[in-house]
């Protein structure tokens, strides 16, 4: 029996729907929620992940609901781009909802209840997102997933510096809500038909197809948290518990992906190779700033927060190479740097889960989110240590993990590009080649950074002595994202059969040939010129290991003695003397001096209470953002003028405005 | 997949494990003699593996098992990395399953797990150490990526193999791009082997220290691995300039005999390659650390001049 995978999407939004409901029905009764409601979400998730993974290499299958206003009713669609990021959400959010019914408590904030309907609410709006085949859906369903996230970011809202993250985050969701609108409105072309098929189906002509484009690019990249709308990132994680946090990075960025890739290669029919370099370069820049500011962050989840800027960064700038190789009719090609970027996103959904998770637990533990107070938790929560050691390593890029996975891909995408008829282009290729490869390094020092600090070394304060490790449901969740990474990472080729049907839809071309490669071996294109098996590396590499321990065991010994530790013989040794983040980035700190705008606060030779602060923030709250916050005051005062407060003027006014209207109309 | 690829993939890796402390033994050698100093001798580096593996293994009371697991770990990246560079031979099995890029990925593997280590102990010279090198890292490891891609471009692929087929080859002509290369690639091998301008391996001041700051902590077999990891490292970088710049020499057959029939050749090559590396050494000075990223920064711009100018002559 074929399985509808739109029926069973459809379900599970009215599923998720119900067990939101019945949270509202007892919001302060924990038990049930934790114990009955958020498992039976992540059940939900799984088989919505499963009907997707079937959904993919299926025709596509489309429905019209009896709902919505008359005459306009809900299209919805479930085609290979639907069904991969369906995928995505149904398998990342199984293991957030597993980690959320161990995680949340009460707390000063909203209700558990009220968490629980709002979290399933965001689930069943992204859902809805994915196969919405309208506007006039995507728009209504796009606004819910961005109110129920908003509301999840404000659960502590009692706070005031929480509420001020989520009003940021809302404004910048309505100022990318408002450019998808007129995107929607010129990929219409006049017609007044807001269906996609319609927009698939209208012909745009001279500057229009463009200006659709970047206004995606635009509306998309404030949700994505491309350049310069990222800000709300930083200020929104850290806030967020960190299950909707990984939700959030995981999860609803993707949903921006899928919302560019949408209308670029599905309604928008011809690509022009100049919007390639315009969202290479722009993926390029995002990806650098990134990971720049991550290198020197002290919050853990800011830290992570701009790590993700610097992952979408990477998956824009593929999506750029995608489009520059589709504009010049290279589909083959097109087809591996569209394998990339789906990749990408599937790891980032899986490993930045599972490290906002894994703070999330260090969060409970210690109530600590600067780094500079943390240290030596793998001592204390052996289990969440090693599963973040596995993100960690993934999202460093190392193989033979899955981040190295997406990398190597689409570096194989950047080494093909010479054979592109564009001269300039084929010029800036190696600078953009330079600086991704330059992004992805940094992100190993990043990681080394965020991991040493809050994992390994000694305890930098009394209190972490007690922390507690995670609780079995936590672990449930963790486990099994991290062992999504390491499947992704050993698997490609089982993973690229997966994501082809999606490319043949994109591009028009597999990047995966029968005759070429194995299951154990990828081999895009030609086994000659490019081929990679993480599965025999991860073999021989665990071979070597295995061979030397018995070896020097056998040869030798093995005998171990424990000691305090030697330091060069220095003999008084305190926990302060490790590197805080501060230190650890200082080095990138002095080579970037450039871009950041740093308070320093040093002191003096003469100092009572010695004290040395440092403070960087993101330099586009002053280029961009306070210039136009203080143009919107000024412009609200010389409005305020006409608001006198005097019912008699407000009177004039309106019979001056009658006159006016019926001197025009007459 | 055939068996006579699979003795020469054995016997390759083998040969660089019983190398590489020559190798280190022989730079110490020549520098020895270049400085006027009375020599060591040569097979010292050998002696001073044996010895720490008798000793016991002393670990700080803070180590978590990341410490100890470490030393193996970059053991057996730098065996993976010496089975796919075609030191020897060029019909390598094990070369497909993990490319150029996948190369630059082992050493940063081995590079991240050092690193973690050196913070594991909570000791204030483990973490300066992680730090810097880390610090290295993030520019010298674009620039080795740099330098391979260039190499890629010329062959059209990025197995290793086929590469140092390729430009074996190639009738004799000079590629341009591949001297921008040559440099940018010296460069980093000092910068990544810690070796003088970047850092010094017979230093333990503590200004000036950054991958021995690391690895303080260390005794007995688990230093002794890691030496022998980083003299794995320096042969490794060692036969991949080698194998690009200078692939003459190099058993292109599956015949196990080519392999021990090119090793004499890798030996001369690598007691040249010894003595500039001793003579570079001794001609320049340890730079401070905050010199390293122009440093690495010139050889990261080279690298990616070279792929530059590899595209617009097309050669």
């Amino acid at each position: 029996m074929a399985i509808d995978g739109l029926l069973l999407t459809l379900t599970a939004i009215v599923g998720w729907l119900v067990v939101g409901a019945l949270g509202l029905s007892r919001p302060r009764d924990l038990r049930f929620i934790s114990h009955i409601l958020f498992p039976a979400g992540a059940v939900i998730a799984l088989l919505l992940a499963a009907g997707a993974v079937a959904a993919i290499a299926s025709p596509p299958q489309t429905r019209i609901l009896a709902l919505g206003l008359p005459d306009l009713p809900f299209h919805v669609r479930l085609d290979a781009l639907s069904a991969f990021f369906v995928l995505l959400l149904g398998a990342a959010s199984a293991a957030i909802s597993i980690f959320s019914a161990g995680y949340f408590r009460t707390s000063e904030g909203t209700p558990p209840g009220a968490i629980c309907f709002q979290y399933h609410a965001f689930l069943a709006a992204m859902a809805l997102v994915l196969i919405a085949d309208d506007a006039y859906l995507f728009m209504v369903a796009w606004e819910t997933m961005a109110l129920a996230s908003f509301f999840l970011v404000t659960t502590e809202h009692r706070l005031p510096e929480i509420r001020r993250a989520g009003f940021l985050y809302l404004l910048i969701a309505h100022i990318g809500a408002i450019a998808i609108l007129l995107c929607f409105g010129v990929l219409q072309g006049g017609q007044g038909d807001y269906t996609f098929g319609a927009m698939r189906a209208a012909h745009l002509s001279g500057g229009w197809p463009t200006a659709a484009f970047l206004l995606a690019l635009f509306g998309f990249g404030a949700k994505a948290g491309l350049l310069p709308l990222h800000v709300w990132l930083p200020e929104a994680h850290p806030a967020a518990p960190s299950p909707v946090s990984a939700l959030m990075s995981g999860v609803m960025l993707k949903t921006a992906i899928y919302g560019l890739l949408r209308v670029t290669f599905d309604l928008l029919g011809t690509q022009l190779w100049w919007w390639g370099v315009v969202a290479l370069a722009l993926g390029l820049v995002t990806a650098l700033f990134g990971v720049i500011f991550a290198c020197v962050q002290t919050d853990m989840k800011r830290l992570l927060a701009y790590s993700s800027i610097e992952n979408i960064g990477i998956i824009v700038a593929g999506i750029g190479l995608a489009i520059l190789f589709k504009a010049y009719d290279k589909n083959l090609i097109a087809a591996i740097a569209m394998t990339a970027v789906l990749y990408h996103a599937l790891n980032h959904a899986f490993f930045k889960s599972l490290l906002f998770l894994a703070t999330g637990c260090v969060l409970h533990a210690t109530h600590e989110r600067s780094l500079g107070k943390l240290g030596g938790l793998i001592h204390r929560m052996p289990w969440v240590a090693w599963l973040a050691l596995v993100g960690t390593l993934s999202i460093a890029g190392l193989p033979p993990l899955n981040g190295f996975v997406s990398e190597w891909l689409l570096l194989q995408a950047f080494l093909f590009t010479p054979s592109l008829p564009q001269s300039f282009v084929n010029m800036l290729v190696p600078v953009a080649a330079a600086a991704l490869v330059l992004a992805v390094a940094l992100a190993a020092y990043v990681m080394v950074k965020f991991y040493g600090v809050v994992f390994l070394g000694r305890p930098r304060e009394a209190n972490l002595e007690n922390a507690q490790d995670a609780g079995t449901l936590e672990r449930a969740g963790l486990i099994y994202l991290a062992a999504g990474c390491v499947l992704l990472g050993l698997f490609p080729v089982t993973v690229i059969g997966l994501i082809d049907p999606v490319n043949r839809l994109l591009v028009g071309a597999a990047a995966l040939h029968p005759g070429l490669g194995s299951w154990l071996m990828l081999a895009p294109l030609n086994p000659d010129r490019s081929s990679y098996s993480p599965l025999v590396m991860l073999v021989v590499i665990a071979a070597v290991v295995l061979l030397t321990v018995y070896v020097v065991h056998r040869a030798y010994h093995g005998r171990v003695r424990r000691a305090p530790a030697w330091d060069c013989g220095f003999p008084a040794q305190t926990p302060q003397m490790q590197d805080t983040a501060e230190g650890f980035g200082q080095p990138i700190r002095q080579v970037f001096e450039a871009f950041f705008r740093m308070e320093r606060e040093l002191p003096t030779p003469f100092d009572r209470e010695p004290r040395y602060r440092v403070t960087v923030e993101d330099p586009f709250w002053h280029w961009l953002y306070l210039p136009v916050a203080r143009a919107a005051d000024r412009l609200a005062r010389l409005v305020g003028f006409i608001q006198q407060g005097r019912i008699s003027v407000y009177l004039v006014y309106s019979f001056v405005t009658l006159l006016t209207l019926l001197a025009m109309v007459r | 997949m055939n068996v006579g690829g699979f003795i020469s993939q054995l016997l390759q890796v083998l040969i660089a494990l019983a190398l590489a402390p020559l190798l280190v033994g022989w730079v110490n050698q020549c520098r020895a003699w270049l400085q006027n100093k009375s020599a060591p001798s040569l097979l010292l580096p050998y002696r001073t593996i044996h010895k720490l593996f008798i000793k016991d293994a002393v670990v700080a009371d803070t180590a978590s098992p990341i410490f100890r697991i470490a030393p193996y770990i970059v053991f057996g990246a730098m065996c993976c990395a010496a089975a796919i560079v075609p030191s020897l031979a060029t019909d390598l099995p094990f070369a497909s399953a993990a490319d150029a890029i996948a190369l630059v990925g082992l050493f940063a593997l081995a590079r991240v797990f050092v690193a973690l280590a050196a913070m594991d102990t909570g000791t204030a010279f483990g973490s300066l150490g992680a730090r810097r090198e880390m610090f290295i890292g993030f520019l010298a490891e674009p620039a080795l990526l740099m330098v391979l891609f260039t190499a890629s471009l010329i062959s059209g692929s990025t197995s290793l193999p086929t590469i140092v087929d390729t430009l074996a080859h190639r009738e004799f002509a000079i590629y341009p791009s591949l001297a921008f290369a040559g440099v940018a690639f010296t460069m980093v091998s000092l910068a990544e082997n810690a070796r003088v301008p970047v850092d010094n391996p017979a230093t333990h001041l503590e200004l000036t220290m950054i991958h021995e700051a690391m690895i303080l902590e260390y005794s007995a077999r688990h230093l002794a691995l890691i030496e022998w990891a980083s003299a794995m490292k320096l042969f490794n970088y060692s036969c991949i300039g080698l194998a690009l710049f200078f692939p003459f020499g190099i058993a292109s057959g599956g015949d196990w005999l080519g392999v021990v029939g090119a090793a004499p050749t890798l030996v001369a090559k690598l007691a040249i390659g010894g003595f500039a590396l001793a003579l570079i050494e001794t001609l320049s000075a340890k730079m401070r650390i905050f010199r390293a990223p122009e440093f690495l920064g010139t050889a990261f711009l080279l690298a990616v001049l070279g792929m530059l100018v590899n595209l617009l002559l097309g050669s």
